[in-house]
């Protein structure tokens, strides 16, 4: 990438030279910004894999495009006006108590106008077009979704710090390791079970931010086999860093035997181990659970897969119902989520000896995040 | 509770980072350099001088000087975070862990964004519009003159306790605006988000009461004559500047009162659980926190009108269309906070609303840009160190511009969201915008503030070190955004990555020479003052009335208010042969230096520490002691004084003297 921008540099300076120095700042600036939209190399974001990414990529650069309409013509005019009446130069017209014309602030304000007018159309309708909530009505550009489809559910949960990703129709449940069929489209339930993230595979469709106690969605499809990445992208503490993922796009058959294998684990993910894996660790490998309970999802976004916790969705009931009164204050205990944690440190909970002892990325000191025991494979 | 905890609170030895070899390092050159100056000070007996003649001064020039002495104090102290956070990214994308474990390298980042934006651009813009508008609308001072030095001291009092939190205890961990639940108390328990909440409250004292000031003086104060369609557009900037103050300071106070509710008495308003919504944080906090960019942003817009005018010896172009670009930047400004969070889910058509507000503001401000472009087209134009900075500003703003458009097109939020293209977005338009503009404000007004030029050369060394450096800092981050990578890491896990952020880290230190050859530029120009000195009080041929009187002003600014009749008013003046009066001064009324504001800034320093570290008795010692000394204050009556009119005359007969020796 380098070497190819350096290249269009080179030639565009030749020609800007005997301009000004400036000049050759300004394509080189021009030129980093235009690579990526040229497509010259191997950037996620402008080479995604997936249909709804590559639809984002495209609103991009008609945005770029539209946008340099305006841009372009303003910064050579700012530079040939610097040049052309610098002060040296007596040749130039001097106008010094002229300071309205009716025409070009006519033009200075329509010209901008206009280009908002157009992008702002294409805002409206690719908002609705792309919302993330909206079902997908095709695999890619050339291919409607083929009756019958059955879309991928996944639930994904934001933990601190990795990714639990559930599979309701298949029963199964991993760590940090997402998969998917290739044109299938996927129907994502994003949830988190303390901090704010941003459920992101850049190669696949845009972001949407993980958070308790609610649902986002997201749809989606992959069009290429591969392996993606995907991570947080919001700040979400100490461990934010390594919350990264490795989503693969397989064929069906690759698909299937990827859920075989997750099968054949016999690792079972109910509320109990759920309970252990929600506490905060890093640099978790991907790890698979053969059967998952049903309920658990729905638990976890109710804050509840704590069985001594109230479940939101009862807790609103309640309130529905005019709520419990004084009554109400019996259920506080009950309804504590954010202190759970509290008087004890993070990786507490498991007897000495069972812990696992390499200690990662410990911010410091102050608070101490171990691996969850149990889970010694690799 | 035992003893030392009632004594002391949470603040134990431990409070303090003996274990960071970073912080002890940091520690001991600040006590040296401290030392040193302090040192200094005692020895060439200035205590006196500066308390006498500077903190307690309620003259608003003194009071502009020492906001931009603040600020670019915390500059070094920002720009040393921003220097540690590219060599971290450049040395970890290499692979390795790099030099900072997350607990530290999250308050950089943190501490970065907060003091960038509250304590060097907020006093930046405030120093300049205090130092300036006066002067500009032809009056003595400003409405409020103890509260402008109140909030002065306030202001710093907030930078202070940021300062202290680097050697006592922590600073916060969350990012700079400390979205919950992670500043919850649940999920950062320590001091870090106190101090972060605490510093914010007492600096957003200072600038809600500077504000209220600014816009009470700009309303009230303008010389005879002086329409509001005659004002200086930096002065039409600085008013609309100070509004959005005015209408935006109470909503951060609120939301980080209502933060820090649920931190000290368990509160829900922000938490998970119990009804909490922490949503409703992340819109409070931008519904201060969009227009705060156009808080920075306007009076730059201000000073690049002042500069590409003066500069280009001619009229502004479109004088009209600017005051109305402003007013419809300013009111445009309040309904775009979602912009900041079109991933959270809301509607398709929530999301194209906010999104479509935000482009119309690159109506405006599009026009804003061709006005200055205009008003440099038959001009002759003369390439001072200002007019560079403006130049720099055109180019540059326009791609911030741009890619701040296209980040208002939520589905392309939704891939550029929280990336690097965004960090390399707002830097763009932050540094390309805000900075550049002052350091245009400051070079083009420093001869105004201290009757000597700066150095030409090293000013064109310093621009040239920040355009090239934020370039090369930023272009790459633009890239990094568009291969996917998020903002906010410490550690990488794709080592190809490894020579943008070198090329990155590269760009800082071109902006550190540019920094540095800033500091030169202030050194070199002392050295030499006398050489650089300004005798006419109007050293670029200005156009509006601070130059019309003596560079530096007398404490009056103005030995008989001027009357105006045309925009540019000095310009007219001098166009039409104006005389200055040489005789038949009159005493003039002045305001009274005072103390208190260092007082009541001082106590809200250790009522802030107090509340921080849980040390109750002295909260409250010190929240009565705030009170009494405020109301005491009330009591004092002797606060003004009359300047004799010998003063007066002699002051202006020496100034005749000057400017007869400029002739000759």
């Amino acid at each position: 990438m380098f070497l190819a921008s350096h290249q269009i540099h080179s030639a565009g300076s030749m020609r800007a030279r005997d301009v000004t120095g400036k000049r050759s700042l300004f394509v080189v600036c021009l030129t980093l910004l235009l690579a990526p939209l040229l497509g010259g190399c191997d950037w996620v974001v402008m080479q995604p894999s997936g249909d709804i990414a590559v639809q984002q990529r495209d609103l991009i650069v008609i945005s770029t495009i539209l946008m340099l309409l305006i841009i372009v013509p303003v910064m050579a005019l700012t530079l040939f006006f610097a040049w052309k009446y610098r002060s040296s130069n007596k040749d130039a017209d001097y106008a010094p108590d002229w300071d309205h014309s009716a025409r070009l602030e006519i033009i200075i304000w329509s010209a901008p106008l206009a280009i908002i007018i157009a992008l702002g159309t294409i805002t409206w309708i690719s908002t609705h077009k792309l919302d993330p909530y909206r079902p997908l009505d095709r695999l890619d550009a050339s291919r409607p979704i083929p009756a019958g489809t059955k879309p991928l559910t996944v639930e994904v949960v934001a933990l601190d710090w990795k990714w639990l990703f559930i599979y309701p129709d298949y029963g199964i449940a991993t760590i940090n390791e997402l998969a998917a069929p290739i044109d299938v489209p996927i129907n994502f339930k994003i949830t988190s079970s303390s901090m704010m993230n941003s459920f992101y595979i850049p190669a696949l469709a845009g972001q949407m931010y993980a958070m308790t106690g609610m649902e986002t969605k997201l749809h989606a499809v992959i069009n290429k086999e591969g392996v993606y990445k995907g991570f947080s992208a919001n700040y979400s503490g100490a461990g934010f860093s390594h919350m990264y993922f490795n989503f693969l796009g397989q064929s069906q058959d690759g698909f299937n035997a990827w859920v075989e294998k997750a099968r054949a684990t016999g690792a079972n993910l109910g509320r109990p181990e759920y309970l252990e894996i929600e506490k905060p660790s890093v640099k978790e490998d991907a790890r698979y659970f053969g059967k998952v309970d049903p309920a658990l999802y729905t638990a976890i976004l109710n804050m509840c897969a704590d069985p001594a916790k109230m479940c939101m969705s009862e807790m609103m009931h309640i309130d529905m119902k005019g709520g419990a009164g004084v009554e109400s204050h019996h259920n506080r205990e009950r309804l504590e989520y954010d202190s759970r944690r509290a008087g004890e440190p993070p990786a507490a909970g498991h007897k000495e000896g069972e812990t696992h002892s390499d200690k990662t990325d410990t911010p410091d000191g102050n608070v101490e995040i171990e691996k969850p025991a149990g889970h010694h494979h690799h | 509770m035992d003893l030392t905890t009632l004594i002391f609170g949470r603040l134990t030895l431990e409070s303090f980072p003996f274990h960071e070899p970073i912080l002890v390092a940091t520690f001991l050159v600040v006590l040296l350099g401290g030392g040193a100056l302090v040192g200094a000070i005692t020895y060439y007996k200035l205590w006196g001088y500066l308390w006498r003649e500077w903190f307690t001064s309620i003259d608003h020039k003194k009071i502009g000087i020492m906001y931009i002495v603040l600020a670019i104090v915390m500059l070094l102290r920002g720009f040393a975070d921003a220097l540690m956070m590219r060599l971290q990214q450049a040395m970890a994308s290499g692979g390795g862990e790099g030099y900072l474990n997350s607990h530290h390298y999250d308050q950089i980042f943190t501490a970065h964004g907060v003091i960038m934006i509250f304590f060097v651009a907020m006093p930046l813009v405030t120093g300049l519009i205090n130092l300036i508008v006066p002067l500009q609308i032809g009056a003595r001072d400003v409405a409020f003159p103890f509260l402008n030095n109140f909030s002065f001291w306030m202001t710093t009092a907030g930078a202070i306790l940021v300062m202290i939190s680097l050697f006592v205890g922590e600073f916060a961990q969350t990012g700079w605006l400390a979205y919950p639940p992670l500043s919850g108390v649940d999920y950062s328990p320590g001091v870090g988000v106190d101090y972060y909440i605490w510093a914010l409250q007492v600096a957003g004292v200072g600038t809600l009461l500077s504000g209220i000031n600014l816009v009470v003086t700009i309303v009230k104060m303008r010389a005879p004559g002086m329409t509001l369609m005659k004002m200086p557009v930096f002065v039409w900037t600085a008013l609309c500047t100070n509004i959005l103050i005015v209408a935006i300071f109470p909503v951060l106070t609120a939301t980080l009162a209502l933060l820090s509710l649920d931190r000290y008495v368990g509160t829900n308003f922000f938490t998970n659980d119990l009804g909490g919504n922490p949503m409703m944080y992340v819109n409070l906090i931008w519904i201060w926190g969009h227009p705060e960019v156009y808080v920075l942003v306007l009076p730059a817009f201000g000073i690049f009108s002042e500069v590409v005018s003066t500069f280009s010896g001619k009229r502004l172009f479109g004088y009209t269309s600017m005051v109305y670009a402003t007013l419809v930047i300013t009111i445009l400004s309040y309904i775009v906070w979602l912009h900041h969070f079109f991933t959270m889910g809301a509607g398709a058509s929530v999301n194209s609303f906010f999104g479509i507000t935000t482009m119309i503001i690159s109506i405006p401000t599009g026009a804003k840009l061709f006005n200055w472009l205009f008003t440099m087209y038959r001009g002759r134009i003369r390439f001072e160190v200002p007019m560079l900075w403006t130049i720099g500003f055109m180019i540059t703003f326009v791609i911030g511009g741009m890619t701040g458009v296209l980040l208002a097109v939520p589905p392309a939020d939704f891939v550029l969201h929280n990336s690097l293209f965004l960090i390399a977005h707002f830097h763009n338009v932050i540094i390309g915008g805000v900075v550049f503009g002052m350091f245009a404000g400051i070079v083009y007004w420093f001869p105004k503030a201290f009757g000597f030029k700066l150095d030409p050369f090293w000013g064109k060394v310093s621009f040239w070190g920040w355009f090239i450096g934020f370039y090369l800092a930023f272009m790459p981050l633009y890239a990094l955004g568009l291969m996917g990578v998020t903002r906010r890491l410490s550690q990488f896990e794709d080592t190809s990555l490894h020579w943008y952020f070198i090329v990155a880290a590269i760009g800082s230190l071109f902006i550190l020479g540019g920094i540095l050859a800033f500091v030169m530029q202030l050194y070199v120009s002392f050295r030499d003052r006398e050489k650089l000195r300004d005798t006419t009080g109007d050293p670029w041929n200005g156009r509006t009335l601070e130059w019309s009187t003596s560079s530096p002003p007398p404490d009056y600014n103005f030995a008989f208010t001027p009357v105006v009749h045309e925009l540019d008013a000095w310009w007219d003046m001098k166009s039409r042969g104006y005389k200055r009066p040489l005789s038949g001064f009159k005493p003039i009324h002045m305001p009274k230096n005072t103390g208190t504001g260092v007082i009541l800034a001082g106590l809200s320093i250790v009522l802030a520490f107090a509340l921080i570290w849980h040390i109750w008795w002295l909260a409250v010692v010190s929240f009565v002691a705030t009170l009494g000394v405020s109301i005491w204050h009330t009591f004092d009556y002797n606060r003004d004084y009359y300047i004799p009119a010998d003063t007066v005359t002699e002051a202006e007969s020496a100034r005749t003297k000057l400017l007869a020796g400029q002739v000759v």
